[in-house]
C-alpha cells in the first residue's frame, strides 16, 4: 500500500474510492463554488423549461374540473410548493445533521441557504391555499388541519432563521441552528398527527376532498411537471444563494479575493 | 456518600438548583401570577357567560399553562450562565444530559408542579364542570414536565444571545403544540363525559419520548452555546 501524502487524492481504483474523494472535494469551498457555477445555468434553464410546460399543461392543456372549473388550476403551483416546502426542511435538517456530526462547512451552508427558500415555499403555499379557499370555501382561512400544520411549518422554519441570525458566530450559529432544525425534524410528524387528530374532534364547517376519486392524467402529468420545475428551481436558488454564502464566509482566503477582483 | 456517582451529582444539582429556587422566591411566583392574570384576562375579554367560558376553559387554562412555563423557563440555564457555573457543569466528568435532566426536573418542581395545583383552581372560576377537574390535574401533570423538557433545548440553545426571550419564545412555542392539543382535548373531552383515555395516553407517551431524548438534545445544545 502506498501511503497518501497530505493534500493528495488517491489514484482512484474504484467506483467507491472515486465517489468518496468526489464527496471530499466538494467539501472544499472552493470546489463547491466553481461546481456551483457550472451547475446553475443548467438547473436555472431546466427551470424555465420544465416551468413552461408545466404551466402550459396546467392552464391550457388540462381540462377544467367538473366540480371546481378553473378555479382548481391553483393546485399547479399550490401542491408542489406544500411538497417542497416539506422537502426543504427535511433537506436542511440532514445538511445540519452533516454539519454537526463531520464539521463540514459546506453543509452548514446549505443548511442555512435551505431556511429562506423553504419558508417561501411554505408562504406560497398557504397564499396559493387561501386564494383558493375563498372562492371554494366562500373564506380565505379555515382552521384545517393541513393549513394549520402548514402555518407550524412556516414557523418552525421562521424560527430556525430568527435562531441562526441571533448568533454571532457563524459556526456556533450554524450548530445551533442545526440542533434545532433536528428538534422540528423529530416534531413535524408528532405535530402533524396532533394536528390532525385535533381537527377530527374539532369537525371543521368544510373537509378538504380532492374533485375525483382519483386526478385524471391530463391533470397529473402537468402537475409533475411543476413539482419537477419546482425542485430544479429550489436547487438553482439553492446554489446561487449558497455561492454567495461561500463568498461571504471565504472573504479572508486568497482564492475568493482573486474571484471577487478579477470579475 | 453522595457527589461522586452520577446520580450523587445529579442529586446535588438538584439540592442545589432547588435551594436556589427557594432563596428568590418571585422567581417562582411571577409567572405563577402571570398564569391567573391571563386566565382572569379571558372574562374581562370574552365576557362572563358562564356558557362560553365552560367551552373554552380547557383550552384557557392550557394555553395560559403554556404561556407561564415558557416565561419561567430562562430560569433553568440563564442566571447559571451568567455566573459561569453552567460551564462548571458541562466540563464535569458526569453525564451531562443528566445533570440537565436534574436540572429541569427541579425547574419543573417549582414552575410546574404548581400550574398543577392551581389548574383546578383557574378550571373552577371559569366554570369547567367538577367531572373534568382530575382529568385537568392528571393532563397538566402529564404535560407540564414535556413543557420544560423541551423548553430547556430552547434555553440552551439560546442562553449565550442577548435579549433571547423573544426568541426563545419563538423557537419553543410551535413545538408545544402537540401538548397544547392533546392536554386541552383531554379536559374538552372529560367535560363532555367522553373518554380520556386516548390523549393522556398520547400525552404520556410524548413524555416518554421528551424525557428520554431532550434531556441529550439540551445537552447537545449547552456543549454548542458554551463553546
Amino acid at each position: 500500500m502506498k501511503r497518501v501524502q497530505r493534500g493528495e487524492v488517491a489514484i482512484p481504483t474504484s467506483i467507491t474510492r472515486r465517489l468518496w474523494a468526489f464527496f471530499h472535494r466538494l467539501a472544499s469551498p472552493r470546489y463547491f463554488y466553481e461546481l456551483a457555477g457550472k451547475l446553475v445555468p443548467w438547473l436555472g434553464w431546466g427551470t424555465v423549461l420544465l416551468l413552461a410546460a408545466g404551466l402550459y399543461g396546467g392552464l391550457w392543456f388540462a381540462p377544467a374540473d367538473y366540480q371546481q372549473g378553473d378555479a382548481y388550476r391553483i393546485i399547479f403551483i399550490h401542491v408542489p410548493a406544500a411538497w417542497m416546502s416539506l422537502f426543504v426542511y427535511v433537506l436542511m435538517a440532514g445538511a445540519g445533521f452533516i454539519g454537526l456530526v463531520w464539521r463540514i462547512k459546506i453543509a452548514d451552508v446549505v443548511a442555512k441557504t435551505c431556511a429562506p427558500i423553504g419558508a417561501s415555499f411554505a408562504f406560497l403555499t398557504l397564499c396559493t391555499g387561501s386564494l383558493w379557499g375563498k372562492p371554494m370555501w366562500g373564506t380565505y382561512w379555515v382552521w384545517d388541519a393541513r393549513l394549520t400544520s402548514e402555518l407550524i411549518l412556516l414557523f418552525l422554519y421562521l424560527g430556525y432563521i430568527a435562531l441562526e441570525s441571533a448568533i454571532e458566530d457563524r459556526r456556533t450559529a450554524a450548530r445551533a441552528s442545526s440542533v434545532l432544525a433536528l428538534v422540528g425534524v423529530v416534531n413535524i410528524p408528532i405535530i402533524h398527527y396532533s394536528v390532525d387528530w385535533w381537527h377530527t374532534l374539532h369537525q371543521g364547517p368544510t373537509v378538504f376532498k380532492l374533485g375525483g376519486p382519483s386526478i385524471s392524467l391530463d391533470m397529473l402529468v402537468p402537475l409533475l411537471l411543476m413539482t419537477l420545475a419546482f425542485k430544479l428551481f429550489f436547487f438553482t436558488m439553492l446554489l446561487v444563494r449558497a455561492r454567495t454564502e461561500v463568498l461571504e464566509r471565504e472573504a479572508n482566503s486568497a482564492w475568493v479575493r482573486e474571484t471577487v477582483t478579477s470579475q | 456518600m453522595s457527589g461522586t456517582g452520577p446520580l450523587g451529582a445529579a442529586g446535588a444539582v438538584l439540592r442545589r438548583d432547588l435551594t436556589l429556587f427557594f432563596r428568590h422566591r418571585s422567581d417562582i411566583i411571577n409567572p405563577l401570577l402571570f398564569f391567573i392574570i391571563v386566565v382572569t384576562l379571558v372574562p374581562l375579554g370574552v365576557g362572563p357567560e358562564e356558557s362560553t367560558l365552560r367551552v373554552m376553559a380547557p383550552g384557557v387554562v392550557w394555553v395560559a399553562a403554556l404561556l407561564a412555563a415558557m416565561l419561567s423557563l430562562e430560569g433553568i440555564f440563564r442566571s447559571d450562565f451568567d455566573d459561569g457555573s453552567l460551564e462548571q457543569l458541562v466540563i464535569s466528568p458526569q453525564p451531562l444530559a443528566l445533570l440537565v435532566l436534574a436540572k429541569v426536573f427541579a425547574h419543573w418542581l417549582v414552575s410546574g408542579l404548581p400550574l398543577v395545583v392551581l389548574g383546578p383552581v383557574l378550571g373552577a372560576s371559569l366554570f369547567l364542570p367538577d367531572r373534568a377537574m382530575g382529568t385537568l390535574v392528571l393532563s397538566l401533570l402529564l404535560g407540564t414536565p414535556i413543557l420544560s423538557l423541551i423548553g430547556a433545548i430552547g434555553v440552551a440553545l439560546t442562553v449565550g444571545v442577548q435579549r433571547g426571550g423573544v426568541l426563545l419564545s419563538l423557537l419553543v412555542l410551535p413545538l408545544y403544540i402537540p401538548v397544547l392539543i392533546f392536554g386541552a382535548s383531554a379536559v374538552s373531552s372529560a367535560a363532555a363525559g367522553l373518554p380520556v383515555i386516548g390523549p393522556l395516553a398520547l400525552l404520556g407517551a410524548l413524555l416518554a419520548l421528551a424525557l428520554t431524548l431532550a434531556p441529550l438534545g439540551a445537552a447537545a445544545a449547552l456543549r454548542i452555546s458554551l463553546s
